[in-house]
């Protein structure tokens, strides 16, 4: 008896949309079971999870705060997936991103001017363009696989940053802590509201905007679709695909950079060992619940960002730890793609076992 | 070399007899009332052009394909092959013109992975070794798949055959892929696998070879066999006559148009293969004068890919005089230039790199043309009710039959999607049409349409390369005629000049003028 995936004749669009609610609906259901089965009250627990973080004003501000990045970082996702190129460094192009930003105040330690900000963004950004053109090289080049050398850079990048932070970019006067100067004035993001939601929550919604203009309106965003969904076509059609890797890595690389600089010199105010909870990996499922849509993006960082409240507020009321907001972001994940391989694929049992068969449709899966 | 004539016992049971088989796809038969008898220790040709129902054939004795009418019988017994185990089981082994091999294993792993059961690798290998020596294929079971020959790797596949002890060995083109050298290692093997009573089913379109190795043939034309005949009391036109089947054509009476100036030059073109299976191209010439259709012939998998992609500029980066439209060199210029010249291009295969199948049609539309002139993009945005206007245009102009307005490519059949993509091309028209099998796997209807409209433009002056394997659809449109085989292109000769025979002729190789062949003559001498 053997269990195969068999491509369905046809995709239903319908499904397609539904696909993200149903996932969502299946991670709630089987968290209440996991709580549950820590002895808790799954309701009651599953209340503070979900629904408490956007019953106060200060959490929504702090939803706010979490989403903005995870929306710059997915969006940029969303179109390096949306051409099949599989950038899963986003984490460490973040961290170089911050870094290079961080090189202003920590190197010019008293230039107060606006032009420090611009400075700062831009550096932010490059940084992370440029961490992001190492596996474009390295694919355009050498046919590297972008998954592998972008995951590993993730780690070259943190290192990197640990040993900064500790060394020679550590404060003189910071008691020996593992961290840099603290930023000041121009050196930090203007804030509204309570003072803790920044522009770079501006930033990460005009970028999503820019972006569904670009994919639904122009040329590049053509290529783009056209690179992701028939190579051969869009050679045929003149455009090069190792250009549109060049293009997606910078792009994703750009946007996780500018994330990252925003998180230092937005709520943490210096650099220190970590600079995220993991917002590039989560930026992954970010793209994915957003259906590879920018739009769809911005709710998708919103729900996350509940995830990470979700956890910090079960740690504080149920004494859950706060590894259980990493438990939910794998189990939507892993349900996202769950539901997306039923709508694409059906399973069929096989009696017998004849591997030609199984080979083949297997291969026919594959494309 | 003459060929000792196959004895048959004549009390004994052909070892495979396949009686009136048809299989239908559709409204369509691939294989129409075909009969043919194969005994032990003969082999036996099956001749046919692409298309002819060879495959089909193939495919329902090894079981991967059931026929609609029709039996099989086995020694004399009647049977029903139900998948390629089954056949392997009876006795059948193939060898696959693509192989399936992984690339990073080992020969002797390779073979395991297809054998029943479970395997001591080390006595495998003995047993690899063995086999193959006696066959005269010599191979190395630790040696890695990805560093060997193509030749290699079929040897892996032959020899994989041979150990499960097979009575009949289906062989689907397996020169197609040989240096001549090679191949005639290949037909020793044969040879001596027929000695010992082995049955071979060897299918080819190359008419020399056949004489050489086989001692019957049976002939498929359209799904219908029209003839069996003893390859040695044939000549190579004779074969050739039989395959193309000169008594169905009547050659066009189609009135010249005035031969204007040179549009497309190919001088000296070479281009590498583009894959493991390619075939790379070797001092191509030919020129395109406007107004006229030159045919380039040739049987599938002869560097017909490899030969418009270097025109079209998919795969740039010739020498800039390598092709040259209205005089200007674009040889190392990318597709986008050259349209912008006003060359048309449609490729082999419709969906994927023609159009993209989850595409709407005026997506579709843009795929080719914003930039040559239709104010689809202006400033890098596009205006899709522009690309809209032209999906309409050419939907209705084209009688592409759709069931909404504006649909994804891969929801219109073959016929309608083809005449969708010529059509996009032939609305802008172009000076330079260049269009690989235009009307491969479509409708009567379709055909006729597209080929009257290429017939048209070349009225209107345009200057048109038609790549085909269709003579019937060379004959009815083709001004010249050139043959491509092995990526080698013989001169274009006017299409009145050529018989039938001739052409059979060359697509076979006659005109190929490399060392190789001389090498062949000699070894086989």
């Amino acid at each position: 008896m053997k269990i195969i995936l068999e491509k369905r004749p046809f995709k239903s669009k319908k499904m397609a949309l539904l696909s993200p609610l149903l996932a969502i609906g299946l991670t709630v259901f089987f968290g209440g079971i996991i709580f549950a089965m820590l002895g808790l009250n799954p309701f009651r627990a599953l209340y503070v999870y979900f629904i408490e973080p956007v019953t106060s004003w200060w959490s929504i501000e702090e939803l706010i705060v979490k989403a903005a990045p995870l929306i710059l970082i997915g969006v940029g996702l969303a179109i390096c997936f949306e051409a099949k190129v599989w950038n899963i460094g986003a984490e460490g192009q973040l961290t170089m991103g911050a870094l290079a930003g961080s090189m202003i105040p920590i190197f010019f330690t008293g230039w107060q001017s606006p032009l420090v900000l611009v400075a700062m963004l831009v550096l932010g950004a490059l940084g992370g363009a440029l961490f992001g053109a190492i596996p474009a090289f390295l694919k355009t080049r050498f046919n590297a696989n972008e998954i592998l050398t972008s995951l590993m850079l993730v780690y070259v990048a943190q290192l990197l940053a640990d040993w900064l932070v500790r060394g020679p970019w550590r404060d003189p006067g910071g008691f020996n802590f593992p961290k840099s100067v603290t930023f000041e004035g121009w050196q930090v993001l203007p804030t509204f509201g309570d003072g803790r939601v920044h522009i770079g929550a501006i930033l990460a919604v005009v970028a999503a905007l820019v972006l569904a203009f670009m994919m639904a309106k122009t040329l590049k965003g053509f290529e783009i679709r056209i690179m992701g969904n028939a190579p051969r076509a869009g050679m045929f059609s003149g455009f090069s695909p190792k250009k549109t890797i060049w293009f997606s890595m910078l792009l994703s690389g750009g946007l996780a950079g500018l994330a990252g600089i925003c998180e230092i010199a937005g709520p943490s105010g210096h650099l220190q060992p970590s600079i995220s909870p993991g917002y590039g990996f989560t930026a992954i499922i970010v793209a994915f619940l957003g259906r590879l849509n920018p739009i769809g993006v911005i709710f998708a960082g919103v729900m996350l960002a509940i995830s990470y409240l979700g956890g910090e507020a079960a740690q504080i009321d149920l004494g859950v730890s706060a590894r259980i907001s990493q438990v939910f972001q794998g189990m939507l994940l892993f349900f996202i793609l769950a539901c997306d391989t039923l709508i694409i694929y059906r399973i069929r049992l096989m009696a017998g076992s004849d591997p030609k068969t199984t080979r083949k449709i297997m291969a026919e899966a594959g494309d | 070399m003459p060929k000792a004539p196959h004895k048959q016992s004549t009390n004994e049971a052909p070892l495979l007899e396949v009686q009136h088989i048809t299989k239908m796809y559709g409204d369509l038969a691939a294989n129409s009332d075909v009969s043919l008898a194969i005994s032990k220790g003969e082999i036996h040709a099956l001749l046919g052009e692409n298309g002819a129902g060879k495959s089909t054939l193939v495919k329902v004795i090894y079981g991967s394909l059931q026929p609609t009418l029709g039996e099989i019988y086995w020694q004399g017994e009647k049977i029903t092959i139900t998948n390629p185990a089954a056949a392997r089981e009876l006795g059948i082994g193939m060898v696959f013109q693509h192989f399936s091999l992984f690339d990073a294993l080992t020969v002797a792993e390779n073979i395991a992975l297809a054998l029943p059961g479970k395997l001591d690798l080390a006595t495998l290998s003995d047993k690899i070794s063995t086999v193959s020596r006696d066959y005269g294929l010599p191979l190395e079971p630790t040696a890695h798949v990805a560093d060997l020959s193509v030749g290699e790797r079929q040897r892996i596949e032959i020899v994989r055959c041979l150990l499960q002890e097979p009575k009949l060995l289906i062989m689907d083109e397996p020169t197609a892929v040989l240096t001549p050298q090679e191949a005639e290692q290949l037909f020793l093997t044969l040879d001596r696998l027929a000695s010992e009573g082995c049955a071979v089913l060897y299918i080819s379109h190359r008419l020399e070879e056949i004489k050489r190795l086989c001692h019957n043939a049976t002939i498929l034309r359209h799904g219908k066999v029209v003839g069996h005949v003893d390859p040695q009391k044939e000549t190579a036109n004779s074969l050739a006559n039989l395959m193309v089947g000169s008594d169905i054509h009547t050659i066009g009476s189609r009135t010249a148009n005035v031969r204007g100036e040179v549009v497309l030059a190919i001088n000296d073109l070479s281009a590498p293969p583009d894959g493991p299976f390619g075939v790379a191209l070797k001092d191509v010439n030919l020129d395109v004068h406007s107004g006229e259709i030159v045919a380039v012939a040739g049987v599938a998998g002869n560097g017909q890919g490899e030969f418009f992609d270097a025109i079209s500029g998919e795969r740039a980066g010739n020498t800039p005089q390598a092709v040259k439209i209205n005089g200007n060199d674009v040889g190392n210029l990318g597709i986008v230039a050259r349209r912008k010249m006003g060359a048309a291009f449609v490729p082999e295969e419709r969906l994927g790199h023609g159009a993209v199948p989850e595409f709407s049609l005026s997506d579709n539309v843009i795929l080719t043309r914003y930039a040559t002139g239709d104010a689809i993009v202006a400033s890098g945005v596009i205006d899709n009710t522009v690309a809209n206007d032209i999906q309409i245009r050419v939907s209705d102009d084209f009688d592409v039959r759709k069931g909404v307005p504006n649909p994804e490519a891969r929801s219109l059949s073959g016929g309608n999607l083809q005449k969708f993509v010529v059509g996009r091309e032939l609305d802008r028209e172009p000076v330079l049409m260049v269009i690989n099998q235009p009307t491969w796997g479509v409708d009567a209807g379709a055909a006729a349409l597209i080929r009257q409209a290429l017939i048209d433009l070349a009225g209107r002056g345009a200057a048109i390369l038609l790549i085909s394997q269709d003579l019937d659809e060379i004959f009815e449109t083709a001004d010249r005629i050139a043959v491509i085989s092995r990526g080698q292109l013989s001169d274009a000769r006017p299409s009145g000049d050529l018989t039938l025979e001739e052409i059979g002729l060359m697509m076979a190789g006659a005109h190929e003028k490399s060392d190789d062949k001389e090498n062949s003559e000699a070894v086989s001498a």
